[in-house]
């Protein structure tokens, strides 16, 4: 789209567009390219000799237990993080949409966990959860009754890491069920409860229909969020430990090609990624605000 | 409310605080533990009354932390993101917006098909770009042989190898990120809806492209430039895979890398106290950027994710 009245100049526009375009193509194309490139080939640690392979590396990846493990790792910790988060994040705005006083307060008070750093939240749950010393830890062994553990267990180092980073996207999804809520007519409100509906029927039976394109909108996001964003989490609390249980797709591409420096490998992993964010984003564009609609 | 509702009144008030609490638990009990001595946070459980070792407690992590300076590279690399994303999408927003010509539409979309290309999903080769930024054109002198081209007309051997590096630099820390498909589109979007009169009545008036653009169009972007600052801001201190590949000097590490030197590894002293004292500290710069500008905030946020 362009304004039906633009101006006129022969290299203005495309000296505007430069700094950009410039950026975009030294620091995201011919990195996307040669990481696709470097997917076909099989190279020494040091970068010196490659051979071309056509798919090996892909077929070395998929047949590979340890990457089916982190693909598995990967879903079940990013679902884990979007349910706790949103339902949370959920829960706490539809209190305080129905509350009436301090609601500026309320929100102060919430929203500013969006500011800290996932790596940061990572290291307060740690001592949360420390085995010795985190008094959540403690709660958990004293009343649940479970031998607690995330350095040796990897079901107890997931839980660690699903807190760590719901706990940081609470205020993120509080924030826009807060800003969907209000934006919902208070007459539909009104009418139904003329009409006799309990305020769990109107929250059940009009609010979340109504927030079903936001709560679309979160899941996609917080999904993102937990397969990208969570690396800091994950480098700061588990290191993807104990025995792999953690270690989620984005942070085996930087073990296996960063640290472990296996090029080919790792590439693939990349196109492997960059492949689900295409879907992704895909499907967000395709279904965002057409398919989830108010029904009806 | 609709109607009188005292029991669900009084449940939403205590489970709103339940929430808040959930929200404000691990910071406040971090920040406890950071005004306790040693052998008092190590206890089981530790006790919830602040002790009097706040000042010395922060001051040794910011001495073994390196703090300041951490935390200076920090911010830095946060405005440097935040002044050079802005500026960059809002001239190619207007370049996009309110010109006609020929690579428009290639431009824009090249832009916006950035978005699925976050700097997780191409670790090594970004980091390879960052080591020699002239690494494309260093490939396309190889392509053309251009050495022995060179060779071949001085009689001389020649090799030509480009080399900028922008590892441990603060340029390398933000220039790879200030290239924003999210802020070039808002900055379209909320363009377009500027109305047609406006550009019309400055072209009537003589005005240059670049005059609307300082005297109209920057003025009325106002408060959606002060939405991105809070989000870019927050963004850009709390990067952390970024930093981690470009930064091997501790001196040029951002605070939030940083803090990962003061966790109690297994056969260290326990002084979770300093750990948590400068992980709160470290938080501070954007959570009282997010607090003092909440109103942009949450408009930002908002439109942004539009």
């Amino acid at each position: 789209m362009i304004k039906r009245s633009f101006f006129k100049s022969k290299y203005l526009p495309y000296l505007l567009i430069f700094p950009q375009i410039l950026v975009t193509l030294t620091f995201f194309y011919w990195p996307a390219v040669q990481g696709l490139a470097q997917s076909f080939f099989l190279s020494d640690p040091f970068g010196r000799q490659s051979k071309f392979v056509w798919f090996y590396n892909y077929i070395e990846l998929f047949t590979d237990p340890l990457y089916l493990k982190s693909i598995f790792t990967t879903f079940a910790f990013s679902l884990a993080v979007a349910a706790v988060s949103l339902s949370l994040g959920l829960f706490i705005a539809s209190m305080a949409n129905r509350a009436l006083r301090a609601k500026a307060l309320v929100r102060t008070m919430l929203i500013w966990p969006y500011a800290v750093a996932p790596a940061i939240s990572g290291i307060m749950w740690l001592f949360l959860l420390h085995p010795s010393y985190g008094i959540v830890a403690l709660g958990i062994k004293e009343w649940i009754g479970v031998d607690w553990n995330p350095v040796l267990y990897g079901s107890d180092a997931m839980v660690m890491i699903v807190m760590a980073s719901a706990w940081k996207q609470i205020s993120y999804n509080f924030v826009f069920f807060m800003a969907g809520m209000q934006a919902i007519p208070k007459s539909l409100i009104e009418a139904a409860a003329i009409d006799g509906a309990s305020p769990f029927k109107r929250f059940w039976f009009i609010t979340f229909p109504l927030l079903s394109p936001t709560f679309f909108f979160l899941t996609v996001m917080n999904i993102i969020y937990s397969f990208f964003e969570t690396f800091g989490i994950i480098h700061t609390v588990t290191q993807g430990g104990p025995g792999g249980s953690t270690n989620i797709l984005v942070y085996k591409v930087y073990q296996d090609g960063f640290v472990g420096l296996n090029l080919g490998s790792s590439a693939a992993q990349s196109v492997v990624l960059m492949s689900l964010i295409i879907v992704i984003t895909f499907l967000q564009f395709r279904f965002l605000e057409k398919k989830v609609q108010y029904g009806g | 409310m609709v109607e009188k509702t005292p029991v669900l009144d009084f449940f939403t008030y205590a489970f709103l605080l339940l929430g808040i609490f959930i929200v404000g638990f691990p910071i406040l009990y971090s920040l406890i533990a950071a005004t306790l001595p040693l052998e008092e946070v190590v206890k089981v459980p530790m006790p919830l009354i602040p002790g009097d070792q706040f000042m010395i407690n922060m001051k040794e992590a910011w001495s073994r932390g390196d703090l300041g300076n951490q935390i200076l590279n920090s911010v830095i690399m946060a405005s440097g993101i935040t002044i050079g994303k802005i500026t960059v999408s809002m001239i190619g927003a207007f370049s996009i917006v309110y010109f006609d010509y020929k690579f428009r539409v290639v431009a824009f979309a090249s832009v916006f098909c950035t978005l699925m290309l976050p700097v997780e999903v191409r670790i090594l080769p970004t980091y390879e770009m960052a080591a020699n930024v002239l690494n494309p054109i260093q490939a396309l002198c190889d392509l053309l042989h251009l050495d022995g081209i060179l060779s071949w007309f001085t009689g001389n051997d020649i090799t030509i190898s480009l080399n900028w590096s922008l590892l441990d630099s603060h340029t390398g820390l933000i220039l790879p990120l200030v290239a924003s498909a999210t802020c070039t589109f808002l900055f379209r979007q909320f363009f377009l809806t500027v109305p047609e009169e406006l550009c019309e009545a400055a072209k009537m008036d003589g005005a240059s492209p670049m005059t609307f653009f300082r005297k109209i169009l920057f003025p009325l972007s106002k408060t959606n430039i002060a939405a991105l600052v809070v989000i870019e801001f927050v963004y850009g201190y709390n990067q952390y895979l970024w930093p981690l590949l470009v930064t091997t000097n501790p001196k040029m590490t951002t605070a939030v890398i940083g803090l990962q030197n003061l966790i109690p590894q297994a056969d260290d002293l326990p002084e979770w106290n300093l750990a948590l004292g400068a992980a709160v500290l470290v938080m501070l710069p954007p959570v009282l950027v997010v607090l003092l500008m909440q109103r942009w905030f949450v408009k930002g946020l908002i439109e942004k994710e539009k």
